[in-house]
C-alpha cells in the first residue's frame, strides 16, 4: 500500500488535539459551548480534507505530463540525477 | 452555550404598573432592552390612545430641536455627540427641558426676524447712498452744462432758462442690472422719447436680505417734464421692482443727506454685528446639549409609545401590559420594575406575573459580536422556529470552510486574512465611523466571517498547493524523472509513468508540486476535487439529517425519529454514503501495482458502477481484469443497499400519516367514551397543536383548535410532497456539492491565466526596460488580482457557500417559521432613527 505511517500519524494527531483535546481545555465562560463546537468542527473538517488529498495521491493511476525542460529542471533541482544513454 | 444551540426560552409576563411609576419603570426596561411589549390596544386607533397628547408634545419638541439644528448647520456649527449614558429625564426635568427649548426656539426666531429686518434697512440705506453718490455726478454735469448754456444766453432769457430748468423733474433709484434694457425700452415707449435716462452700474453686488444672494444693481436717474410723466415713470419703476429714493434737488441738501446716510449705515452695521453675536451666543449655548436633548426626547417618545400599548385596569389604579421576556432575564425585569418604583418613591410596588400561553413566543438567539454575523446569515433565510436547533452554531466553521474549499489559494487567502484582521483589531475605532456606504457596512459587519474565511483559505491553499497560482515544494516531491538524457532530448513532452517515476508514498501535505507543473494537472485535480466534493457533501447532508433528531426529541415527537429520520438517513447513507465509501476504497485498492487486477487499467469508474447498481445493468470487463467489482460479494451488497433504500420510501411516505390517523381515531374513541371532558379535549388539542406538520397545514385551512377534523387525505398529500422532495433532493443536492469542485477549478484557472499572461510577460522583458516594465506590469497584475480574484471570486464563493448552507444543508431539518424577538430597547430605537435621518 502506498501509505506511510508517520504523516498519517502526525496529521491525525494534530487535528485530534484540536478537535478532541481542545474542547476539554477551553476555559469556562459564556462562550464555552460555541468554542467547543467550533474546535470539533475545525478538527473534523480539516483532517478530512487533508485525508482526501493524501488518499487521492497514495496510489496514482496516472502521472504528471511535463515538458522535457521541466523534467531536466526537476531532476537537477530536486536531486534526481539523470543517466545518459538509453 | 445552551442558548446558542437553540433559541432561548421565552415567557409571557403580565406587568402591573403603578401609574406614577410606569414612566420610570418603562425607562429602565428600555435601557436594558430585554422585553418585547405586546400591543393590547390593536383595535384602538393611534389617535384615541391614552398617551397620544404626550406623544404629540414630544413630536413638537423634536420639531423644535430640528429647527435649532438646521440653524446651527447654516452657521457651520459642529454639534458634539451625546454621551452614551444619557438618561431619560423624569417628568419634572422634562418640563424644564420643554421650557428651555421653547425659549431657545423663540429667541432664535426673533433674532432671525430682526436680522432680516435689519438687513432690509441696511440694503435700503446702502442703495440710497449709492444713488446719492452717483447722481451727484449727473447733477454736477447738468449744472455745468446748464451754467454754460445760461452763460451764453444770459443776455436773452434768463428767467425763461431757469424756469425751464426748474420744471425738469427726476426720479432716482436702483434697479437690478438684468432689467435695465427692458426698463429703458418701457420708459421710452410710455414717454414717447421724452424721458432722459442716465444710469451708472454698481460694481459691488448687494445682498438680498431674504435669500442671501448677491445681486448686481444699477443706479438710474430719469429726467422728465411735467406731472403726468412723473406719475407714469413712477408706475413703471414700481412695475420693474426698482427701489425709488427721494433725492434732494440742491447740492447742499444732497451732501447733508449723504452724511446722514453714512452715519446711519455705520450705526446699522454695528447693530447687525451685535445681532449676529447674540445669535451665535444662543446657538453656542444650545449646541453643547443639543444631541443630548435629542436623545432624551426620542427616548421619552418611545416610552409613551410603549405606554400606549398598556391597558388601564377597571379600578383605574394600575396599568396592565403584556410582554415577552427571556426566562434567563426575568430577574432583571423584576429588578427594573423595583428600581422604577423606588425612583418615584411609590409605596405600592409594581410587579409582574408569568402567564402560561399556547401562543408561539418570538425566537431569541443571544449573540455576541462574533456570533452575530453568522446568526444574521441564517436569519436572512428565515428566523428559526421557537425551540428548534440553531444552525448558526455550526455555520461558524462550516461556512468559512466550504468557502475556503472553493477559494483555495494561500496567497489570496492571506490578503483576505489581513483585511479581516485589520477590521477586527481596529474594531473600536472603525465602529465609530458613521458612513452611509452600504458596502463598507456590510464588509465591516462580516469582519469575523471574513477573518475566518481567510484563515481557512490559507489552509486549503496549502493543501491545493496553490499560492497565487504557483506550487511549493516543501516536503520533497514524490515524483522523479525516470527518463535518460537521450529520451529527454528526443521528446518534447513526457508523461511520468507511476510505475517508474513515483516513489511509492505520497507528498505529505497537499498536492505534489510535480502536479502543479504538469500539463495534465487538470485531469488529476478534477478527479480528486470531484470526489472530495461529493465526500464533503454527503458528510454535510448526513449531519443535517441528524440534526432533525434533536428537533423531533425537543418537540416531543420521538416516534418521528423512527418514522421519518431513520428512513431518510438510511436512504441517504445506503446510496450516497456508499458511493463515498466506494471512492475511498478505490483510492485504497487501485494503483501502480504489479497485479493486473489492481492496476490502473482495471480501475472501475465509480459513476458507472453507481448507475449499474441502480439500473441493475452490467459493464464490459477488460481482458485481464477478471471482474468489474472491487471487493468480494459487492454485487450482493449493492443489491441489498438498493432494496433497503427503496423500502425506505414507503415508510417515509405512509409512516407518519398512518400514525397520525391511528392517534386521531384513538383520541376520538376516548372522547366519545368519556363524553366531552375537558382534560382529554385539551390533551388532544395539545398533541395536534404541537405537531409541526398538521399545524402548518391547519393554519392554512382555518385554525387548529381542538375540534379540527383530522383529514387523512391532507396528511397524505403533505407527506407525499415531503417524501418526493426529499428523495429527489438527495440526488440533486449531492450533485450540487460539485460546485465546490467547479469554483475551485475556476479560481485556479483564473489565477494561472493572470500569472502566465500578465506577470510572466514582465519577467521575460530583458534589458533596461525590464525593471520599469515589471513595475508597471506588477501594478496591473495586482489590481486584477484584487478585483477579479479576491473580490469577485470571493463574492461568488461566498454566495455559493451560502446557497449550500441554506438549501442543501438546512432543507434537511430546518423549519424557519419563527418571528424574531424585537425588544423594546432605546439603543435600537436611537440607531433606527438616526439611520433614517441619514438615509
Amino acid at each position: 500500500m502506498g501509505v506511510e505511517v508517520w504523516p498519517l500519524a502526525v496529521f491525525t494527531v494534530i487535528w485530534a488535539i484540536v478537535g478532541i483535546v481542545g474542547p476539554f481545555v477551553v476555559p469556562k465562560g459564556p462562550n464555552r459551548g460555541v468554542t467547543r463546537v467550533a474546535l470539533i468542527l475545525t478538527g473534523v473538517t480539516c483532517w478530512l480534507f487533508w485525508l482526501c488529498c493524501y488518499m487521492a495521491q497514495m496510489n496514482p493511476l496516472i502521472g504528471p505530463r511535463l515538458s522535457n525542460h521541466t523534467l531536466l529542471l526537476i531532476a537537477r533541482e530536486w536531486g534526481n540525477p539523470i543517466s545518459a544513454g538509453h | 452555550m445552551g442558548s446558542f444551540f437553540r433559541s432561548e426560552d421565552m415567557v409571557l409576563c403580565q406587568l402591573f404598573l403603578q401609574p406614577e411609576a410606569a414612566y420610570t419603570s418603562i425607562a429602565q426596561l428600555g435601557e436594558m432592552g430585554v422585553v418585547q411589549f405586546r400591543d393590547l390596544n390593536t383595535e384602538v386607533s393611534s389617535f384615541q390612545r391614552k398617551f397620544v397628547s404626550e406623544v404629540r408634545r414630544h413630536d413638537e419638541l423634536e420639531r423644535k430641536l430640528r429647527y435649532i439644528e438646521t440653524e446651527m448647520v447654516k452657521d457651520g456649527f459642529e454639534i458634539p455627540e451625546a454621551p452614551s449614558d444619557t438618561k431619560v429625564p423624569n417628568p419634572r426635568e422634562s418640563a424644564d427641558l420643554e421650557n428651555h427649548l421653547e425659549k431657545t426656539e423663540s429667541e432664535l426666531l426673533e433674532v432671525s426676524q430682526n436680522a432680516v429686518n435689519l438687513k432690509n434697512n441696511f440694503l435700503e440705506l446702502t442703495e440710497l447712498r449709492h444713488v446719492l453718490e452717483k447722481t451727484k455726478g449727473f447733477f454736477d454735469e447738468q449744472e455745468s452744462s446748464a451754467h454754460g448754456e445760461s452763460g451764453k444766453s444770459l443776455i436773452h432769457d434768463e428767467a425763461g432758462q431757469q424756469s425751464t430748468r426748474a420744471r425738469l423733474g427726476f426720479v432716482a433709484g436702483v434697479i437690478e442690472r438684468e432689467r435695465v434694457p427692458a426698463f429703458e425700452r418701457m420708459l421710452w415707449r410710455i414717454s414717447r422719447g421724452n424721458v432722459f435716462l442716465r444710469q451708472a452700474e454698481l460694481n459691488d453686488p448687494l445682498e438680498d436680505p431674504t435669500t442671501g444672494h448677491q445681486i448686481y444693481k444699477t443706479v438710474f436717474v430719469a429726467f422728465f417734464q411735467g406731472e403726468q410723466l412723473k406719475s407714469r415713470v413712477r408706475k413703471v419703476c414700481a412695475g420693474f421692482h426698482a427701489s425709488v429714493y427721494p433725492c434732494p434737488h440742491l447740492p447742499e441738501e444732497r451732501a447733508a443727506t449723504l452724511e446722514g446716510v453714512r452715519t446711519r449705515l455705520a450705526d446699522l452695521n454695528m447693530v447687525l454685528n451685535q445681532t449676529q453675536d447674540h445669535r451665535l451666543r444662543v446657538l453656542t449655548s444650545a449646541a453643547k446639549d443639543l444631541q443630548k436633548w435629542t436623545v432624551m426626547v426620542r427616548k421619552m417618545k418611545a416610552i409613551y409609545h410603549a405606554l400606549n400599548m398598556f391597558n388601564m385596569d377597571v379600578t383605574q389604579k394600575c396599568l396592565i401590559g403584556e410582554c415577552w421576556a427571556p426566562l434567563a432575564d426575568l430577574q432583571r425585569v423584576r429588578q427594573a420594575l423595583a428600581d422604577g418604583s423606588k425612583e418615584v418613591g411609590s409605596s405600592i410596588p409594581s410587579f409582574l406575573q408569568v402567564i402560561d400561553t399556547k401562543e408561539v413566543p418570538p425566537t431569541y438567539n443571544r449573540t455576541n459580536k462574533f456570533t452575530k454575523a453568522f446568526q444574521k446569515l441564517i436569519d436572512s433565510y428565515g428566523v428559526s422556529s421557537y425551540g428548534e436547533v440553531n444552525p448558526a452554531l455550526y455555520t461558524i466553521i462550516t461556512f468559512p470552510f466550504l468557502f475556503a474549499v472553493m477559494f483555495g489559494d494561500a496567497g489570496h487567502g492571506l490578503i483576505v486574512t489581513l483585511f479581516g484582521l485589520w477590521m477586527v483589531l481596529k474594531e473600536k475605532s472603525l465602529m465609530k465611523i458613521k458612513t452611509s456606504s452600504e458596502f463598507w457596512n456590510i464588509l465591516f459587519g462580516g469582519r469575523y466571517i471574513i477573518l475566518l474565511m481567510g484563515l481557512f483559505s490559507i489552509y486549503t491553499g496549502f493543501i491545493y498547493n496553490d499560492v497565487l497560482s504557483r506550487g511549493m515544494n516543501i516536503f520533497g516531491s514524490r515524483w522523479i524523472n525516470p527518463y535518460n538524457a537521450t529520451t529527454l532530448s528526443d521528446n518534447e513532452n513526457l508523461e511520468i509513468n507511476p510505475y517508474e517515476g513515483y516513489l511509492g508514498t505520497p507528498y505529505y501535505f497537499g498536492i505534489d508540486p510535480a502536479w502543479m507543473l504538469a500539463e495534465n494537472k487538470i485531469i488529476f485535480l478534477n478527479s480528486y476535487k470531484m470526489k472530495m466534493s461529493i465526500i464533503f457533501g454527503v458528510v454535510h447532508m448526513i449531519f443535517g439529517v441528524c440534526l432533525s433528531v434533536v428537533n423531533h426529541r425537543h418537540f416531543g415527537n420521538k416516534i418521528y425519529i423512527l418514522l421519518e429520520f431513520v428512513p431518510q438517513l438510511l436512504f441517504l447513507v445506503l446510496l450516497f454514503a456508499y458511493m463515498a465509501f466506494m471512492m475511498l476504497i478505490k483510492w485504497w485498492l487501485y494503483g501502480p501495482f504489479d497485479e493486473q487486477r489492481w492496476s490502473p487499467g482495471c480501475a472501475p469508474s465509480i459513476l458507472i458502477t453507481f448507475i449499474n447498481m441502480l439500473l441493475q445493468s452490467k459493464s464490459e470487463v477488460l481482458k485481464g481484469c477478471e471482474t468489474e467489482f472491487m471487493y468480494p460479494y459487492q454485487y450482493w451488497v449493492q443489491i441489498a443497499c438498493v432494496l433497503l433504500a427503496v423500502l425506505c420510501v414507503p415508510v417515509m411516505l405512509f409512516g407518519k400519516p398512518i400514525y397520525l390517523s391511528i392517534k386521531n381515531k384513538r383520541a376520538q374513541k376516548r372522547e366519545s367514551l368519556h363524553g366531552h371532558e375537558n382534560p382529554q379535549g385539551i390533551e388532544l388539542s395539545e398533541e395536534l397543536g404541537l405537531n409541526p406538520e398538521p399545524a402548518k397545514k391547519g393554519m392554512g385551512h382555518g385554525g387548529h383548535d381542538d375540534d379540527e377534523e383530522f383529514s387523512f387525505g391532507e396528511a397524505m398529500v403533505h407527506q407525499s410532497i415531503h417524501t418526493i422532495e426529499y428523495v429527489l433532493s438527495t440526488v440533486s443536492h449531492t450533485a450540487s456539492y460539485l460546485r465546490l469542485w467547479a469554483l475551485s477549478l475556476a479560481h485556479s484557472q483564473l489565477s494561472e491565466v493572470l500569472w502566465t499572461k500578465v506577470l510572466k510577460i514582465g519577467f521575460s522583458i530583458s534589458g533596461p526596460a525590464g525593471p520599469v516594465a515589471i513595475f508597471l506590469i506588477f501594478g496591473a497584475w495586482a489590481c486584477l488580482t484584487i478585483s477579479i480574484l479576491v473580490l469577485m471570486e470571493g463574492l461568488s464563493a461566498f454566495l455559493h457557500t451560502l446557497r449550500l448552507h441554506w438549501v442543501e444543508f438546512m432543507n434537511k431539518f430546518y423549519q424557519g417559521e419563527g418571528y424574531a424577538f424585537a425588544p423594546f430597547s432605546f439603543k435600537k430605537i436611537l440607531k433606527h432613527e438616526s439611520s433614517e435621518e441619514d438615509a
